[in-house]
């Protein structure tokens, strides 16, 4: 099946502050996103790029998934928690700052503020591979009902916060998805 | 379309499916009360773990429990599958909600940490000396349903002859404290759609099912179809209306004769919400008056594990024209009135059903059919 690249986005950050600035300048008006995770909150970012001029969006979808990877699955927010449990004398585990220690939820908020009822799937490799990101795109559209995917390589961990996000459709337009044109479009 | 080979299963109820399949049988649960202090955990739990001495009598010299698990459970499937491991058309799926996520309580730097699912994945398949790089599901609690969803794809695609999917947590205060702080645990043994139902249980298991696209099929048994669905409404709670829940349901009815459904093994953790909403997806699918059944009260909720265990039971109980009841429930509450056995029961329909719902919310729906 021939594919097309319909939308790709790149953002990366070097603090925290930053991804909240951004969202700022966006002039998007959501307050769940400053209950998210810095995972979620760049995933939510580069999908409002990705959707903000699509048409009838909001309108709810089953044929579109979500399909993301990294490297560090959760583990910032994982490194969080264990702060709220390292010590039984201050213990205070919190199940908001719980939630965020999987990775997936990024996919969960998109598909929320998005109202997108498909496929949502999360993979872990050693670093991003645009030849898995290929295949399991492709794969994807082995599910009858998915028209569309979105894909996206989306880390944050450590000094790295960064999100490569791409619509996938079998809608034909300019660009052909392709192992080479990944890996052109997450280097720019 | 894809055929079962070879499973294991690797939890408190034994370190063979055979061992696990007759503890199900004869009602036994692996649940149990731990005091406080256990595992470093403030408060007294009840859960399903692991005997860890077993384990390392029978694998020394690696990383973790989590590793040495999932290890021995691949070795153990691959008795029954007797597949060249190392071969370039054998692909490995590695399920795991947390990995080693315990290593985190003890404090050092690098990589070397393990701390990261690729590593954990890539030195299981690198004890079986494969060649290829093994596919890493972190999708919460349908992760193991995941797995085999993406073993179907990437067999269908030709790549390879064979996958091995394993789903694999252990516990930690991590996890245990997790959910504790949710309220999402109950301290007594789980009780899965009873109208008295007060939460869940976590459970430790390692579990694999080496699946072909072709061949011989001892079992008689392949996975049909899986389809993934989210509920968009919420990244904690089940939807109310079993949305995502229903529309993958939906999804692998296409074509089914629903009178040719032995059972619908459901996610069925206990817990107040998840119960209700799958009763609901049931009901949407037009499911209600088929056997629904739940295994959680027998090993509790493995977590990334539960999709693989959970299938390989059933697929066991299928080929074995065997419904098992829900162990502790005896009255629903539902608005939409289920079939729930409270008796083990005979069957000689060949579909079977497995449902799983997790955090962010997900959802999946598998199919197996006896042929």
């Amino acid at each position: 099946m021939q594919l097309f690249i319909k939308k790709h986005i790149n953002l990366s950050f070097k603090k925290s502050a930053e991804i909240t600035d951004f969202y700022r300048s966006l002039k998007i008006d959501y307050p769940k996103f400053f209950k998210m995770d810095n995972l979620s909150k760049l995933g939510f970012l580069a999908s409002e790029l990705i959707f903000k001029d699509e048409e009838s969006r909001f309108v709810p979808r089953e044929d579109l998934a979500i399909i993301c990877f990294n490297r560090s699955s959760s583990l910032e927010a994982d490194t969080l928690y264990q702060t709220t449990i390292q010590d039984n004398e201050n213990y205070f585990p919190s199940p908001s700052v719980f939630v965020y220690t999987l990775p997936n939820i990024v996919a969960g908020e998109i598909s929320i503020r998005n109202k997108l009822f498909g496929e949502t799937s999360f993979y872990i490799c050693k670093e991003f591979d645009e030849e898995q990101t290929f295949r399991t795109v492709n794969n994807a559209f082995q599910d009858q009902t998915t028209r569309s995917v979105l894909a996206a390589w989306v880390e944050s961990f450590e000094e790295k916060q960064e999100v490569f996000m791409m619509l996938i459709e079998t809608e034909t337009s300019d660009i052909i998805f392709s192992i080479e044109k990944i890996k052109e479009l997450f280097n720019n | 379309m894809i055929v079962r080979i070879g499973d294991n299963i690797i939890s408190s109820l034994g370190f063979t499916t055979e061992e696990n399949y007759q503890a199900v049988k004869s009602g036994r649960s692996g649940l149990k009360f731990y005091d406080a202090g256990t595992l470093g955990l403030p408060e007294a739990f009840t859960a399903s773990l692991i005997d860890k001495q077993r384990l390392n009598e029978n694998l020394t010299g690696l990383e973790t429990d989590l590793e040495k698990a999932s290890i021995l459970s691949v070795i153990s499937a691959n008795n029954e599958a007797k597949i060249d491991l190392s071969s370039e058309k054998v692909l490995f799926i590695f399920s795991s909600t947390k990995g080693n996520v315990d290593l985190l309580e003890s404090p050092s730097v690098g990589d070397s940490r393990g701390l990261f699912l690729w590593q954990s994945a890539q030195l299981i398949a690198g004890y079986f000396n494969n060649p290829n790089t093994p596919i890493v599901v972190s999708n919460a609690c349908i992760s193991g349903a995941a797995a085999q969803i993406a073993a179907m794809r990437e067999l269908a695609s030709g790549l390879y002859d064979y996958a091995v999917v394993i789903g694999a947590d252990m516990l930690s205060k991590f996890i245990i404290s997790g959910f504790q702080s949710f309220k999402a645990l109950s301290p007594e043994p789980c009780r899965p759609f009873d109208a008295d139902r007060t939460g869940l249980n976590l459970g430790e298991a390692a579990a694999t099912i080496i699946y072909a696209n072709k061949g011989f099929n001892p079992l008689a048994i392949q996975l049909l179809q899986g389809a993934i669905r989210n509920d968009a409404t919420h990244i904690s709670a089940p939807s109310r209306a079993g949305e995502g829940s229903y529309l993958a349901l939906k999804n692998i009815l296409q074509n089914i004769d629903k009178e040719q459904i032995a059972f619908v093994n459901a996610h069925g953790t206990a817990t107040l919400y998840n119960d209700e909403m799958e009763s609901i997806a049931i009901a949407r699918a037009g499911l209600d008056t088929v056997p629904v059944n739940s295994l959680k009260a027998y090993f509790g909720h493995t977590l990334g594990a539960a999709g693989v265990l959970e299938s390989i039971i059933s697929m066991h109980a299928l080929k074995d024209e065997t419904i098992f009841p829900t162990l502790n429930f005896h009255s629903q509450d539902f608005e939409n009135q289920l079939n729930i056995p409270i008796k083990i029961q005979k069957t000689n329909k060949k579909y079977l059903i497995k449902m799983l719902s997790g955090f962010g919310g997900v959802n999946a729906a598998l199919i197996f059919e006896k042929s």
